[in-house]
């Protein structure tokens, strides 16, 4: 008998409470003698049964969770004999291999974060039992022109939010004239309630430093970056760990594989500023100074770290180009739209039945998203609203989630497709409250640089104070839409340009509730003269 | 790697008043970034771990040896949300603003413990225990609202429930110091 139990040991694991799980396990299994192999993974996604633990037997596997410690005996009873305490059927999450009697699971399909939750991410030679580096191998054979073709063929385009594409910006680099060349990883995921970045690289560090060796190798870059939030010390920790065990195995360093190919990778660790993640203010960052954004052109293709040709890929991007060129650019073009290919992860949270990260393919109905996969509103609650991209993004109303996840069809909403928070609001959420939080966020982190955004997001966050307070004056509708179209035109970089999204989407879907803030006007001032009197 | 980095400018930059010499352990902190002007993020994080905040004279120190103006240190240090300029209480209480915690009414949770602790954000109470803060993502949304104090996560909490839990914080600590 073969039996490996498997516990998700993520951030969100840790925090539901996957600590103790562990603990109780391993000391029954101690207890017990049993001959299993205890293994820490990353998460399966599913946060809404965290802890998560997989028991598999001659690889037959089943899921359980939430699995607290006192469900920890009843279950080892189950599975290695002994006792009649049986398992309630409602700690399982799945019986089958393939998942496909769990639809938050079974319905989704995985490319960067397959192997999130069933290697261990302290193990290189999980990674490398899992086709690990085969990828490299591969490319390292064929020219970097060549790889740099399968890329732009892939239709892959940047997971970051703007969705610029992948190739031709690995072509840039690679053309132009001046030496070294950097590459950078984006991981200073900043957005609120998104955590795609962090669970990939807790549950799989090397398919990320693989990515970053092929794209390397591509574009003729001999330094990486890791720009990481030091908001998430478990994933620098396992980062850490995966690139020495990646220098010993002879991937990163001088002469890798043998192929004469020189790459090193550093971590820096970001220290918290949202405009960070905007890449002439990530540059600045990494030179040590304050993390403002600069004008482009030169773009960092041309000017980049130093002033050295740099560039730029998200996370997602990255742990894509394994499975690309393992596959093939065909296959993944196939999985996505015409323009768009592969897949797109989602950090699902908010009023939805089942939350977690979800991966499905670019061209996937918003509705099959919501429905199929997080099972629909919690609570009984009427779904209102899905918010898409964080600060940057805006709310798509529910009757418009036959809205296919396309980066041309989000953007047409007013929404951007953005680094992949999705948070469902239910019909008891006022949309005047969520433009004024997400506002109150962009101008809190607005670095100051330029005049739109320094100043204008302050003047739309006094008019939605005004409005949420019941002083919502009678033009106040007609200023703010200025005020976005100002901001939007004219900011310095995407921070600014993109915060007026929240507000312009809900003025656009929900006017109704900005003009009832509005018509209490009256009702404002009388309460005011009646204060005055007392 | 070597870089081509431009000459160091011959301008007279202004270090502050001379004054005493710096504590050894922050030279062991700066020796190790000496000449690597692009780490000053880190050597302020190394700084911040050390003394749990970022204390004024060190930081003048900080400028002082590693040439740097103090316009440049104070710039960096003021900019990211990470570093602190006051000793943090015996406990951080952060408050989880992102989307799913703002939805599940976490602004409630904040004003509550704002009142009853009487004090504001980033600031610490008068017993030196509670420090206030906010942070905008915790990452582990499906367990909205979330507080997080030192390394425990309080999930799904209520503002009720998470000034129970501080108090009897607050009486274990008493209890630490009277035994």
């Amino acid at each position: 008998m073969k039996a490996i139990i498997r516990i998700g040991m993520s951030t969100s694991d840790i925090a539901a409470g996957a600590e103790d799980t562990f603990r109780a396990i391993e000391s029954a299994v101690r207890h017990r003698q049993l001959d299993v192999t205890l293994k820490r993974t990353g998460s399966l996604g599913a946060s809404h049964r965290e802890p998560v633990v997989d028991i598999e037997i001659d690889g037959q596997s089943t899921l359980y969770g939430p699995v607290t410690p006192e469900r920890v005996t009843p279950m080892l009873d189950q599975h290695f004999g002994a006792g009649e305490r049986g398992v309630s059927d409602d700690w399982v999450i799945s019986r089958k291999n393939d998942r496909s009697d769990y639809p938050f699971l079974g319905k989704q399909y995985k490319v960067t974060t397959k192997l999130c939750g069933i290697i261990d991410p302290f193990s290189l030679e999980d990674y490398l039992a899992h086709d690990g580096y085969q990828a490299l191998k591969q490319a390292l054979k064929m020219p970097p022109e060549a790889v740099v073709q399968t890329v732009k063929d892939s239709k892959l385009r940047g997971r970051g939010g703007a969705g610029f594409p992948t190739g031709i910006k690995w072509e840039l680099l690679r053309k132009a004239p001046k030496h070294p060349k950097f590459l950078i990883c984006n991981a200073d995921e900043g957005d609120p309630g998104a955590f795609m970045d962090r669970a990939t690289i807790e549950g799989d560090p090397h398919k990320l430093l693989e990515g970053m060796i092929i794209a390397a190798y591509a574009t003729g870059a001999s330094q990486g970056y890791i720009y990481a939030r030091a908001e998430y010390p478990l994933a620098v920790n396992i980062l850490r760990n995966a690139i020495a065990q990646a220098r010993e195995y002879g991937v990163l360093g001088e002469n890798i594989l043998g192929s004469g190919l020189n790459f090193d990778v550093t971590i820096k660790e970001g220290a918290g500023a949202f405009v960070c993640g905007e890449e002439t203010a990530l540059m600045h960052s990494i030179e040590g100074k304050r993390g403002m954004p600069s004008m482009r052109p030169p773009y960092p293709a041309q000017s980049g770290l130093w002033g050295y040709p740099s560039n730029i890929n998200n996370v997602e991007t990255l742990t894509s180009i394994s499975s690309i060129i393992l596959n093939g650019a065909d296959w993944y073009a196939g999985l996505g739209t015409a323009k768009s290919g592969g897949t797109k992860a989602f950090a699902l949270a908010g009023a939805i039945q089942r939350s977690g990260l979800v991966e499905v393919p670019i061209g996937t109905p918003l509705k099959e998203l919501i429905y199929d996969i997080g099972g629909g509103c919690a609570n009984g609650r009427e779904l209102k609203a899905v918010q898409m991209g964080g600060p940057s993004g805006g709310c798509i109303p529910a009757r418009m989630l036959d809205t296919i996840i396309d980066y041309d069809e989000i953007s047409a909403t007013g929404a951007i497709m953005g680094s992949g928070g999705m948070i469902v609001l239910d019909d008891t959420v006022s949309m005047v409250n969520i433009a004024h939080y997400f506002l109150s966020f962009t101008q809190d982190e607005s670095c100051g640089k330029c005049v739109p955004c320094r100043v204008g997001t302050r003047q739309m966050l006094n008019i939605l104070q005004r409005l949420l307070d019941g002083r919502g004056r009678i033009d106040d509708i007609e200023k703010l839409r200025r005020l976005c179209y100002t901001v939007g035109k004219s900011s310095l970089c995407g921070l600014g340009q993109t915060a007026p999204n929240p507000v312009l989407t809900t003025l656009r879907y929900f006017e109704d509730e900005y003009l009832a803030a509005v018509t209490n006007d009256v009702q404002g001032q009388t309460k005011l003269v009646a204060e005055a009197s007392v | 790697m070597e870089l081509k980095t431009k000459k160091p400018l011959k301008k007279q930059v202004y270090l502050g008043q001379p004054q005493d010499p710096p504590p050894p352990e922050l030279i062991a902190i700066l020796d190790k970034y000496r000449g690597k002007p692009d780490a000053l993020i880190t050597v302020l994080e190394e700084i911040q771990h050390h003394y749990g905040y970022l204390p004024r004279k060190q930081l003048e120190h900080t400028a002082r040896e590693l040439g740097f103006p103090m316009s440049r240190v104070f710039g960096v240090a003021t900019f990211y949300n990470l570093f602190q300029f006051s000793p943090p209480g015996r406990y951080q209480v952060r408050v989880c603003k992102g989307t799913a915690c703002h939805v599940g009414h976490s602004e409630e949770i904040l004003s509550y413990l704002k009142e009853k602790l009487n004090i504001d954000e980033d600031e610490t109470s008068a017993d030196g225990l509670f420090t206030l803060q906010t942070v905008a993502c915790v990452g582990a949304c499906s367990l909205a609202p979330i507080v997080v104090v030192n390394e425990r996560t309080y999930a799904r909490t209520t503002p009720e429930k998470m000034w129970d839990a501080l108090e009897h914080l607050r009486a274990e600590a008493v209890e630490e110091v009277a035994s």
